[in-house]
């Protein structure tokens, strides 16, 4: 090795600059990438009737989530001329290979989504508009598909891109054992009574909140949680949205930011929150080593397997008594590829997860999560006194104060990545005032913004 | 490796040698100049390819603003400055620095205390059984051993149950989760994982020594330090340069470690280049800043590099 580094005779080096050369010009005679300037028709027409000719769907989904093997499942049962061609990814994975996949020829017809504002300017999603038209999917309630829809660079109005493999709704869970030992006979109301349930925790010797907070910040939870009570909810999401104008800067924010770090201080998230995982949270909470935790109605039937009958959840409470619940509630998104050899099919199957009754009860029972849909249509009802049929509840009630908002990590592509989870980690580790973390999210959100 | 080292010279030797063939060259048509190209083409053809192919594209990708899949948009030497100008993108240079020690120095200078102390049971089985435990973390993939480590860092692993264990649970921490001691904890990995590589290069280097050098030390009444310092550390002196440029390489282009312990958390305290240019690529869609960023890495590496090669070269005793 030794020679091979500095040793290197002339001729060798006459030599790999020719081939140098040779690469440069083989290769960088243009700019990368190419223009893929809109194709697409949002009027042309479009087919609802499956047809008898054998399909196969390739579907693109994520690993972990069973619930979309378990609709393909039985979608094929009831269609026995279509086949689905499962590829399963780590979300992160799929965020991360979601435009090159779907730029290549064998580009998949249905595909789990992160946020769509790059992938429709960049021209790889299919615009469900006509489909949205020919199936009626306005009986649906609007605001179910407004984070779906995506305008001239902002979300939430606008052209439609996708739909839900179930519609996620988030709170706290807790652990009804520990929740008895401490005295807390029923969920808080308020946002002080919380606080107090999670000062008696600590002095009770529970550990308050068992969360997340390595590779991704999962202090984002209780964060946004908080935010969405101390201000105009609208206000997040028109941040999360892009809406011209909209900062992070807000009072709502920093009164959000400031409740965080005197948690941390108080030690309500445990010493190692920097250091726990998503999987290490829920195995924690599961062994009963926390009072709550911040986390999806996706875990539900997950918890209610693993601890039954000893877990509880509820919608963060409002910060005055019998104020708005607001929660963040996001579709599990499914969009349909630009260059999908069998959109009619794909449309056909997104079509009917919403409306088939079989389909509404997997949704719940596999998904954990509100089918969606047609307002007129019953929501499949879970097992009583489950977790399940808690978070079920709570998403319909929900629906009815009309309190979902998106995650604010959903704004644009890198802000949770390079923004939120790193500040979020020096915030609870005293690194980072309350002040600098609100500026710090809304600079990155600016940077991305303009380029 | 270290075979080829040693083989090198002598190959040079025979060529130089060599007389003047007298008979005729049994593939008369392999003596037209450039014949020997054919041979080594299809090697050539995978390094273009495969190596100097995606180098000029990650210069030519650096020149530009592009998310990887739209139209570039010509930015010059935009993306370098950002890169030299950015206080975090510096921090991350700085981390990989920092790492040199624990991935680097320490790996050398343990691995030279260690294989002076087993050099002289290096034949017989039990050599071998010590060769091979030595050598273990090398051939453990990275990302199990940032695993296991991650256990054992843990609040609650292994580390932090000796450390209460022995009364000093004061100072038990989550490792890996601390300000402080995030980075410190990741090169102990590291460190870890190199030291066999260079105990065992050291030891073969070792062996190579000729004994009489030992002898004539001590006949000069040299002692154990005295005979490390005169005979043993300046024979090394190759192994020692190999050992530096391949672990130097593996601090500055660290990833594996560092994804699965830390996720380059928490803060930015642990995030290291390679990783960084993975996220700029595939998770925020800069890649021509993230191809910038792999330059000057490259850059780095090789001004790191290059200056041991010269000084572990040097002239031959």
């Amino acid at each position: 090795m030794a020679e091979l580094l500095t040793k290197f005779p002339r001729r060798r080096t006459v030599l790999l600059a020719s081939l140098l050369a040779v690469g440069m010009t083989a290769t960088a005679c243009s700019a990368p990438g190419e223009d893929r300037s809109s194709t697409q028709k949002s009027d042309a027409a479009v087919k609802t009737e499956l047809g008898t000719d054998p399909i196969t769907l390739e579907m693109y989904a994520e690993t972990g989530f069973p619930l979309a093997k378990a609709l393909a499942d039985e979608f094929s049962k009831q269609h026995s001329n279509v086949k689905f061609n499962i590829r399963e990814d780590q979300f992160t994975v799929i965020v991360e290979n979601a435009p090159r996949v779907m730029a290549s020829d064998n580009s998949p017809d249905i595909i789990r989504l992160p946020t769509m504002v790059d992938l429709v300017k960049d021209d790889l999603l299919k615009n469900l508009d006509p489909y949205f038209t020919a199936y009626g999917w306005d009986k649906f309630p609007a605001s179910q598909l407004m984070q779906l829809r995506v305008g001239e660079n902002t979300r939430g109005t606008g052209s439609l891109y996708g739909m839900g493999l179930g519609y996620s709704v988030t709170g706290v869970f807790y652990n009804k054992k520990l929740a008895s030992q401490i005295g807390m006979t029923q969920p808080p109301a308020t946002v002080a009574e919380f606080e107090e349930l999670l000062a008696k925790a600590k002095t009770g010797g529970v550990q308050p909140i068992m969360q997340f907070n390595k590779n991704t910040a999962g202090i984002n939870f209780p964060h946004q949680a908080l935010q969405n009570q101390f201000g105009d909810p609208t206000q997040v999401a028109d941040w999360i949205f892009q809406k011209p104008g909209a900062t992070f800067d807000t009072p709502a924010a920093l009164k959000a930011t400031q409740t965080i770090q005197k948690w941390a201080q108080a030690g309500y998230f445990t010493k190692d929150a920097n250091a726990l995982d998503y999987a290490g949270m829920v195995g924690e909470f599961q062994k009963g080593n926390g009072l709550f935790m911040f986390n999806g109605d996706w875990e539900s039937a997950n918890l209610d397997k693993s601890m039954p009958g000893n877990v509880g959840f509820f919608l963060f409470p409002t910060e005055s008594p019998g104020g708005k619940h607001v929660a963040m509630s996001a579709p599990n998104t499914f969009g349909v590829s630009a260059k999908a050899k069998n959109p009619d099919a794909a449309a056909y199957f997104l079509n009917w997860v919403h409306t088939n009754a079989k389909a509404r009860e997997i949704s719940v029972t596999v998904g954990g999560s509100s089918p969606g849909g047609p307002s007129d249509l019953p929501v499949p009802s879970a097992a009583p006194n489950t977790v399940l049929a808690e978070t079920l509840k709570a998403s319909q009630q929900l629906g009815t104060e009309n309190g979902a908002v998106d995650f604010t990590a959903n704004a644009t592509g890198g802000i949770f990545a390079a923004a939120i989870t790193p500040e979020m980690q020096k915030l609870i580790a005293g690194q980072q005032t309350p002040e600098g973390y609100v500026k710090a999210v809304q600079a990155e959100y600016q940077k991305e913004l303009s380029r | 490796m270290t075979s080829a080292l040693g083989s090198a010279p002598t190959g040079r030797d025979d060529r130089r040698a060599r007389p003047t063939p007298t008979r005729a060259h049994p593939f008369p048509w392999a003596r037209a100049a450039g014949t020997g190209w054919l041979y080594v083409l299809p090697a050539l053809v995978m390094y273009a390819v495969f190596v100097l192919r995606p180098l000029v594209l990650t210069l030519q990708y650096s020149l530009y603003d592009w998310n990887g899949i739209g139209v570039a948009r010509w930015v010059g030497l935009d993306n370098y400055l950002t890169v030299f100008t950015d206080s975090d993108l510096l921090k991350i240079i700085g981390n990989a620095m920092v790492l040199i020690v624990f991935f680097s120095f320490i790996p050398v200078a343990l691995g030279l205390l260690v294989a002076s102390m087993v050099r002289r049971i290096t034949t017989g089985a039990f050599g071998t059984v010590v060769r091979t435990i030595l050598f273990l973390p090398q051939v453990i993939p990275l990302v199990a051993a940032g695993i296991a480590w991650s256990w054992l860092l843990s609040s609650n692993g292994l580390v932090n149950q000796a450390l209460r264990a022995v009364g000093l649970g004061g100072v038990a921490r989550a490792w890996l989760g601390d300000f402080d001691t995030a980075l410190p904890a990741v090169g102990v990995i590291g460190a870890w994982v190199l030291l066999g590589l260079c105990t065992i290069l050291l030891v073969t280097g070792m062996s190579k020594i000729d004994p009489a050098l030992y002898e004539a030390a001590r006949l000069d009444g040299a002692g154990p330090v005295r005979e490390f310092l005169a005979v043993t550390l300046p024979s090394l002196r190759q192994e020692i340069g190999v050992c530096l440029t391949v672990t130097i390489i593996a601090a500055l282009a660290s990833f594996d470690i560092v994804y699965i312990s830390t996720s380059g958390g928490p803060g930015l305290q642990t995030t290291v280049p390679g990783l960084e240019i993975y996220r700029l690529a595939f998770s925020q869609r800069q890649v021509g800043l993230a191809s910038a960023l792999a330059v000057v890495l490259m850059l780095l590496v090789l001004a790191c590099v290059l200056p041991i090669q010269r000084l572990s070269r040097g002239e031959k005793p």
